[in-house]
């Protein structure tokens, strides 16, 4: 037990987690073990059902891939269509270790630079594992048609991206996201064509179904009839990307939520790290209540863009009237190594002390430049505009001011979830026969992730890691067959009508946006870039307010019979309000500093995180206990090929 | 110039594809000029919430005007006055004070509509399962750089495959033919050297699924193309027709 106030306690488990990692040096560890697993016969693989829930990057890939070898694939999103899955809005690249440039870059350096960027908090094997794959990726994705950027010899092309010092990016314009995804939806089309996926659009996961402790089977609820629905299958792959809208604001998608993933997490799954939210440096700062989320402006811009306030903070000229001399290019002055290309979050914590000191420029005193005006003078206007057209014709939409002519104004914004669910080293979480793939679970970035990587990330996952290690678990798994009008299927039902039925009695008077702009507030400022006891405290004293609130003043119009954004929301809201207590004890259990996650009890001289390894070199992995308090199990991270220091920039 | 604007709805509500639609009127006041068109909805469905009231549907997610999640015809032009924005990109300073505006859904036969201003843009899936993709399976590719594309030919293929199949361009046509999305995706395979190998039974499936799903012909109108939120070009709709000739010659 820790902890003065009842809302914070929790009990550790006495037994550690094993990621159950296979031995061997850590290059050759993948190979070896995908030759030593078991695999399911070509005619065998007819025989068992995969359910897919989400259709990203990383759901995408895994179900044309599984479909590809033979499986039958029941794919589910909550989208019309597969195609708009928020993978999609990812703007700048994905990296990958081809060496393409000449300029030193080895799976080895990924490797490093990625345990690096992430704060020394990931899995050493999982990550070597993504680096070594990140080549077969973009050989994957070139192959169905992606148009990558190409040199005039026609070769692919790269840019830098933060926390490198190699330029291994590959990149679709500002729209690489969106090109990758629509690459594994074609290959998804051809295998729906097929008849090798069956395709379930506008459905939401509501609840996973174990039957022998196993898990078999998923609650989804038909967005446009309302009616619940129960699939059964041979193992489930949970493909549901992050929980950043917790925060109201951010730069996910308005259906990006974490309730799939909770109501597995309630049955079992254990939730790692959820207190490693990424907050993105370089995003359009808020502009007014009724704002409804956040644009990132990519981070490719900082290959080109400085990023400065005015040295003296009374200097209110127009940015253009400001001179060199009189300008702070603080990035550039506090990380002479990276300058503008530092990681994010170092980048994030930069821009939140300019303003914190007042240099924040009007009118909110919540912005800072990114200004392009010596990389226009340097590389000329044409240049610059093929390199980021979109993306400064996006800010001048959204803004009405144009970057060619004035530097654009950013604020870091939340942006991406490094925690997630807890997985071992074959993607399976605590529940067997429930594997999470992409940034649904926790197992890459520690505690921050490199930019470029979520893309790289989710396309591992789905294209080449789970084709090896699912067919390894069905082939050593005794899976009798199962039935939907089985009990266990029936009651999980059940209990999924009742709470909606719940949500829709209350018959307050709040709305669901009212109470998100609520708990998204305290999530902000008291969980978000900073943290302190006193402000984690705080947060889970003022969470239950909210909670109360929801529960007793919630008001949904409509029914549970038809299309009803309404209703959709509170049920994500309700899972949002009880995450936010657990990010909240996430980040005041870990009485140190690391990556996105920064106490500011915990820090150098300089203002930099500062690690505590001794005692927090492990990943908290919690258990959810029904009308009790959480278990925390840790796993610990027992560096075998890497050596922990502190990070440096400068 | 007034940071904020007042505004008249006139919005089609309809509860499903069988129900019989009609025009519903909105007063809306003090909307800050710098929130979204969408955010200006979301303020109007806050406020009916607040009356007891149902809230208007509409479909919307990335709201960066990429998923190609929103759209609706504001005052008869698909996602609304301004060019190369979709609606959620659509800020409210294009807006004057005191104007009517009308806001109906996306209306094709094929697009279904779902609730109010929500479509079922389903059939565009079908179009891209009848052949809008290279067939190739995981783990079989060569090293990337073994094949080469030209820079323009890689760059005209990106221009086609921004395509956020949002279906403006079947909402905008007098004919509600989906040539713009289909050729798109063909234009985009068929610049590739991996795409060029199966461009005739491509360009025949996608054809006969889209006739088939009920989307008219396209008779160069080029409404298509003015509405486009990503710009795609009609050009594109000529070479489809270019290579469909060919495989009948």
């Amino acid at each position: 037990m820790s902890g003065a106030t009842p809302e914070k306690e929790y009990v550790e488990s006495v037994s550690k987690l094993d990621g159950r990692v296979p031995s061997g040096e850590l290059a050759d560890k993948w190979d070896k073990y995908k030759s030593s697993m078991k695999i399911v016969n070509p005619a065998n693989k007819r025989k068992f059902n995969i359910i897919v829930v989400g259709t990203g990057l990383a759901g995408g890939s895994a179900a044309a891939t599984l479909a590809e070898l033979g499986y039958n694939v029941k794919s589910f999103c909550i989208q019309d269509t597969p195609r708009r899955a928020h993978s999609i809005a990812a703007q700048g690249g994905i990296n990958a270790a081809k060496n393409y440039q000449n300029d030193g870059d080895s799976v080895h350096r990924l490797f490093i630079d990625t345990i690096k960027g992430g704060d020394y908090r990931a899995r050493e094997e999982n990550v070597h594992r993504l680096a070594q794959i990140s080549t077969q990726i973009i050989d994957q994705c070139v192959a169905q048609g992606v148009p990558f950027a190409r040199d005039y010899g026609g070769l692919l092309t790269n840019r830098s991206f933060g926390g490198s010092q190699v330029s291994r990016t590959f990149y679709a314009r500002g729209q690489t996201g969106q090109q990758l995804l629509l690459g594994a939806y074609s290959a998804m089309m051809r295998q729906v064509a097929k008849q090798q996926i069956e395709m379930f659009p506008n459905r939401e996961m509501l609840d996973v179904i174990t039957v022998d402790d196993k898990a078999r089977g998923i609650v989804v609820r038909n967005l446009k009839t309302g009616e619940l629905e129960t699939h059964s299958g041979d193992a489930v792959l949970l493909c549901t990307g992050g929980f950043g809208n917790v925060y109201f604001l951010s730069t996910n998608g308005k259906g990006s939520n974490v309730t799939a993933a909770w109501r597995c997490h309630k049955k079992g799954a254990y939730m790692a790290n959820p207190c490693f939210a990424q907050i993105h440096p370089t995003c359009i700062p808020t502009s007014g209540e009724y704002q409804s989320k956040l644009t990132l402006m990519s981070e490719s811009l900082r290959n080109d863009g400085r990023v400065w306030v005015p040295k003296n903070k009374d200097d209110k000229r127009l940015a253009a009237d400001i001179p060199e001399s009189d300008r702070d290019n603080f990035l550039e002055r506090m990380y002479p190594a990276y300058g503008n290309l530092v990681p994010r979050d170092v980048g994030s914590r930069a821009i939140k002390k300019m303003c914190d000191e007042g240099k924040g420029l009007d009118p909110s005193g919540r912005a800072v430049y990114l200004d392009f005006s010596s990389a226009i003078e340097r590389l000329g206007k044409k240049n610059i505009a093929d390199k980021y057209g979109n993306l400064f014709d996006m800010y001048e939409t959204i803004t009405g001011d144009s970057p060619y002519s004035q530097p654009m104004k950013i604020y870091p914004a939340i942006h991406y979830i490094m925690g997630g669910l807890w997985v071992d080293y074959d993607l399976m979480s605590t529940i067997p026969g429930l594997f999470v793939l992409g940034e649904a679970n926790f197992s890459d970035h520690g505690a921050n992730r490199l930019g470029a990587s979520a893309l790289m990330q989710g396309l591992a996952d789905g294209y080449f890691v789970i084709p090896n290690t699912l067919g390894n678990y069905l082939a050593n798994t005794k899976l009798d067959s199962v039935s939907t009008s089985s009990d266990e299927f029936t009651s999980v039902k059940n209990d999924c009508k009742e709470k909606t039925d719940q949500l829709l009695k209350i018959k307050g008077s709040s709305t669901t946006l009212e109470i998100h702009r609520e708990l998204g507030g305290v999530m902000w400022d008291l969980v978000g870039m900073a943290r302190t006891k006193e402000s984690l405290e705080e947060a889970l004293e003022k969470i239950p307010k909210i909670k109360d609130k929801f529960w007793n003043d919630l008001y949904i119009p409509g029914d549970s019979d038809s299309l009803n954004k309404s209703l959709e929301h509170a049920g994500r809201l309700a899972d949002f309000l009880e995450l936010g207590e657990l990010m909240a004890l996430d980040a005041l259990n870990r009485e140190e500093s690391c990556g996105a996650h920064f106490r500011e009890e915990y820090q150098t001289e300089e203002g930099e995180p500062l690690r505590n390894d001794d005692k927090y070199a492990y990943v908290s992995a919690w258990e959810y206990n029904k009308d009790s308090i959480p278990i925390l199990h840790k796993e610990n991270l027992d560096y075998k090929f890497v050596k922990m220091t502190q990070r440096n920039y400068k | 110039m007034s940071e904020v604007i007042s505004l008249n709805l006139q919005v089609w509500k309809q509860s499903s594809n069988e129900d019989v639609g009609s025009f519903e009127f909105y007063s809306v006041k003090d909307i800050s000029i710098h929130i979204s068109f969408l955010e200006m909805l979301d303020v109007v469905n806050e406020n009916l919430q607040k009356e007891g009231k149902e809230p208007i549907a509409f479909d919307s997610d990335c709201r960066e005007g990429i998923c190609g999640t929103c759209g609706f015809v504001i005052d008869g032009v698909a996602h609304g006055p301004l060019a190369k924005t979709t609606v959620c990109q659509l800020h409210m300073r294009h807006f004057k004070n005191g104007q009517t505006l009308v806001i109906e859904p996306f209306r094709a036969t094929p697009f279904k509509i779902v609730k109010d201003l929500v479509v079922d843009r389903s059939s565009f899936d079908q179009i891209i399962q009848a052949g809008g993709y290279v067939t190739v399976s995981t783990g079989n590719a060569p090293d990337a750089n073994n094949i080469l594309i030209a820079k323009e030919n890689a760059e005209e293929a990106f221009d086609s495959a921004a395509c956020i199949g949002c279906g403006a361009c079947v909402a905008s046509c007098p004919n509600a033919s989906a040539a713009l999305f289909t050729s798109a995706k063909i234009s985009h395979l068929s610049h590739l050297p991996q795409g060029k190998i199966e461009e005739d039974e491509r360009v025949k499936s996608m054809v006969t699924t889209m006739d088939d799903e009920g989307f008219g012909s396209c008779s160069n109108h080029a409404e298509c193309e003015a509405v486009c939120p990503k710009g795609i070009s009609i050009s594109n709709i000529a070479l489809m027709r270019r290579n469909l000739i060919k495989t009948i010659l």
